[in-house]
């Protein structure tokens, strides 16, 4: 079969792939880019839990042709946290216990990103509203809403 | 933000709260893991040259397959094989067989026919998921449909079809021999016949999916020392490791499975399935192999918590107290029985529910249906149970007029009362839950009720030992399901009294030994009694009409097209059968049977390791 070149910017990184006529983003990522952070639960964009931000907005991959992704900038929890440091999603989901198995957390983090960077001070249905595409089968919800409004107030410097 | 609230209140003299750990909230040891994208997830392993497996489904409920043509597909531009049921080495099992439970009744590939939409009848491996799924549309099956049957008690009416030729009755077999389980504690009869009301209801749990994020899914490949490893999701790893070398006749020493890490399971990854037909893949095409469910075969295939059945009756006092309850519970096992039987083991267990009452009698029936196999689901066996037990004591309330809360309070167990399955209760807490649930909720309890406790009262008198209940000559509680899987006459000892309501056909040959539970032979069939000795016709015009059940496919007869393995009386229904079977299909044989025996603990060659040198 003819691939089909595709280049974008993968969290910071100059990437180009050939790439099946057709293929989605999320095959793309995962066996074409290695980057497995990124997950495939439904494959029919119910679950959210192949949320990735192309230029800042949050997409569902598996629903996403690869050749559109053409120049754009994609962002993955692969590349949330700075170097060494988590981001303070990723700290709050760990202390407030907002992951159990962790198969929806990438793509719930994605989602979250994308509601902070736009919406620094979110109120509580903000952020229901934000992740209502994501799918989660363990914790109820309650610990990740609680945990992107934690984050929220410590990067905007306020005491949770 | 949110946290657990711990009543350290409550039974605080039976704990230590200075320990480490216990009792103080953790950061659990995988979730760096999880925030980073990091944990790798069983579809995270990357091979070169992975191959792709998917599976030629059944679109039928129920049906003969006389033929499969994969020849188009085998054609079809990266395609590297086919299966089918007869690449299956040992394709028979059941996944309690590891421990000597059941008989072998599900093949990982349908080659005689089908029994529940969505079976897998062929397999496809292909270079890339999209050649795969474009192969599996182009295996043509030539199926001959055959009545189905998807509600339990239609089900066991002697003209149902016979959904597994391994048990012919539609029901589980317990020890061999028996069609339901069966509990009794107490006289239940002589108690409601005492009782102030009579509180009778009829529940009706629907099949439950599972529904993690992540599908199951494996992924296999050869490894250099001439060993198979396989990364999957399973929550049951050595248990699909014993299930794969069975299925696949190779020595679990050649199989080296890693796994522990699941997108979420609650129950529904047990089924061992996914595992030994990517290792089969890899086996065949000495290629790594993926072989993963999409979403519509999580929720189609992927086994649910069963649907249940439940019916109870109470006998209830007029001042709250219950001292009588009887459950009829109908598991709807699917086609295949998995786990079923032993849930129903499980639950049998947990009746009365967490209350003690002095009499309890269950039939509870293990049966097999056209529907999706269950497996486990989050407590199954017992969740629908106890959703039936408190709608009932909630009905139950209602007669007598009390608060909801006081009532269980009252009838709550308490440390020390002997519950119906002869073992004491102890470190009981449900007066405690209602009392704080009372409280959360502003519903006003008594003085009374308020300062009851779980540790006061337990086991006084009658509450603590076991009461003299009603059984047989041979001091078993059983009915015998006489000559159906056994091939034996019924028992003529006995009391041999049949309720009210029983059919002619049930009356003669069932020979209830014991009924001081009514069995409700009229609703549920029975299947009782052979063609040769039935009476000529049943005369219905005498029997109370049981409510008739939506007819889903159960033709008044219909043929009944396999022969039962192990060869088992063949019983008629008793109505005549006007239509002769249409075309005599080949009896079910399986290529190798794996019989290991019930009550042959150490015969097997995966438990005793004989294969090993």
């Amino acid at each position: 079969m003819a691939k089909t070149p595709v280049t974008f910017t993968l969290n910071d990184m100059e990437t180009a792939l050939f790439v099946d006529p057709g293929a989605n983003l999320n095959d793309v990522l995962r066996r074409g880019a290695g980057d497995l952070t990124t997950k495939n639960g439904c494959g029919q964009g119910t679950c959210g839990a192949c949320t990735v931000l192309i230029d800042g907005v949050p997409h569902l991959s598996c629903l996403t042709l690869a050749e559109s992704t053409e120049g754009r900038r994609i962002d993955t929890t692969g590349g949330l946290a700075g170097g060494p440091e988590l981001h303070p999603l990723q700290t709050a989901f760990m202390e407030g216990f907002a992951a159990q198995c962790g198969f929806c957390t990438a793509g719930m983090l994605m989602a979250a990103k994308a509601l902070l960077d736009k919406t620094p001070n979110p109120t509580r249905e903000d952020v229901v509203e934000a992740i209502s595409g994501n799918l989660c089968r363990c914790t109820g919800y309650e610990p990740i809403i609680d945990a992107i409004l934690t984050a929220a107030a410590r990067m905007q410097g306020r005491a949770v | 933000m949110s946290s657990v609230e711990f009543r350290k209140d409550l039974f605080a003299d039976e704990r230590d709260d200075n320990l480490k750990e216990i009792g103080k909230p953790t950061i659990r040891q995988d979730i760096l893991g999880h925030v980073t994208g990091r944990t790798p997830f069983y579809d995270d392993h990357q091979f070169d040259g992975l191959l792709h497996m998917r599976a030629v489904r059944s679109p039928h409920h129920h049906a003969q397959i006389r033929g499969i043509d994969t020849s188009a597909a085998e054609r079809m531009p990266g395609v590297r094989r086919v299966l089918t049921a007869k690449d299956v080495p040992n394709n028979l099992n059941t996944l309690l067989s590891l421990i000597n439970f059941g008989r072998d009744d599900e093949p990982l590939c349908a080659h005689d026919k089908v029994r529940f939409m969505g079976e897998t009848v062929a397999w496809v491996i292909a270079d890339t998921e999209r050649q795969a799924r474009d192969a599996v549309a182009a295996v043509r099956v030539d199926y001959n449909v055959l009545p189905h049957v998807l509600d339990v008690e239609e089900a066991l009416q002697p003209n149902a079809p016979v959904v597994n030729e391994v048990y012919p009755n539609n029901t589980f077999d317990y020890n061999g021999k028996y069609d339901h389980q069966k509990l009794r504690f107490g006289d239940v009869n002589k108690a409601f016949a005492e009782a102030d009301h009579i509180v009778e209801a009829e529940y009706q749990m629907s099949p439950i999916e599972q529904a993690p994020i992540e599908t199951c899914g494996a992924i296999a490949a050869p490894e250099t020392n001439d060993r198979f490893v396989c990364y999957t999701n399973t929550q049951a790893l050595f248990f699909s490791l014993g299930t794969t070398s069975k299925l696949l006749d190779i020595a679990s020493s050649r199989l080296h499975f890693i796994g522990g890490t699941a997108g979420g399971g609650f129950g529904g990854k047990v089924d061992s399935i996914v595992e030994p037909t990517a290792v089969l893949g890899a086996m065949l095409t000495g290629r790594p192999v993926r072989f993963a469910w999409d979403r519509e075969e999580e929720m189609q295939v992927g086994a649910p918590r069963g649907g249940e059945r439940w019916r109870i009756k109470d006998g209830v006092m007029n001042d709250g107290r219950i001292i009588a309850r009887e459950f009829t519970g109908f598991f709807d096992s699917g086609a295949y029985v998995r786990l079923s039987s032993y849930a129903i083991v499980k639950c049998t267990g947990h009746i009365p529910g967490p209350y003690t009452i002095p009499n309890v009698a269950s039939n509870i029936y293990c049966v097999v249906t056209n529907r999706t196999p269950a497996t486990a689901m989050r407590g199954f066996g017992i969740t629908a149970a106890d959703f039936a037990i408190e709608c009932h004591m909630d009905r139950v309330a209602e007669t007598v007029g009390m608060n909801p809360i006081e009532l269980r309070i009252l009838n709550a167990y308490r440390d020390g009362d002997m519950k119906a399955h002869r073992r004491p209760a102890k470190n009981t807490a449900l007066i405690e839950c209602c009392q704080v649930a009372a409280g959360k909720a502003a519903w006003p309890i008594s003085a009374d009720a308020a300062a009851q406790s779980s540790k006061v009262g337990g086991g006084v008198g009658e509450r603590g030992v076991i009461p003299a209940s009603v059984t047989d000559e041979d001091g078993k509680i059983g009915d015998r399901r006489a000559g159906r899987s056994e091939g034996t006459s019924p028992s003529r000892r006995g009391t041999g009294k049949v309720a009210a309501g029983t059919r002619v056909e049930a009356k003669t040959e069932a020979h209830m030994q014991d009924p001081d539970m009514a069995l409700e032979a009229d609703r549920i069939g029975h299947r009782m009694g052979s063609a040769s000795t039935a009476p000529p016709a049943p005369a219905p015009a005498a029997t109370p009409a049981p409510p008739a059940p939506a007819p889903v496919a159960a033709t008044p007869s219909h043929p009944q097209p396999t022969a039962p393995v192990p060869p088992a009386p063949q019983v008629q229904p008793s109505a005549p059968v006007p239509t002769p079977p249409p075309a005599a299909p080949e009896p079910y044989q399986p290529e190798q049977p794996f019989q290991r025996g019930l009550n042959r603990p150490g015969t097997s060659r995966f438990t005793s390791g004989f294969r090993r040198r």
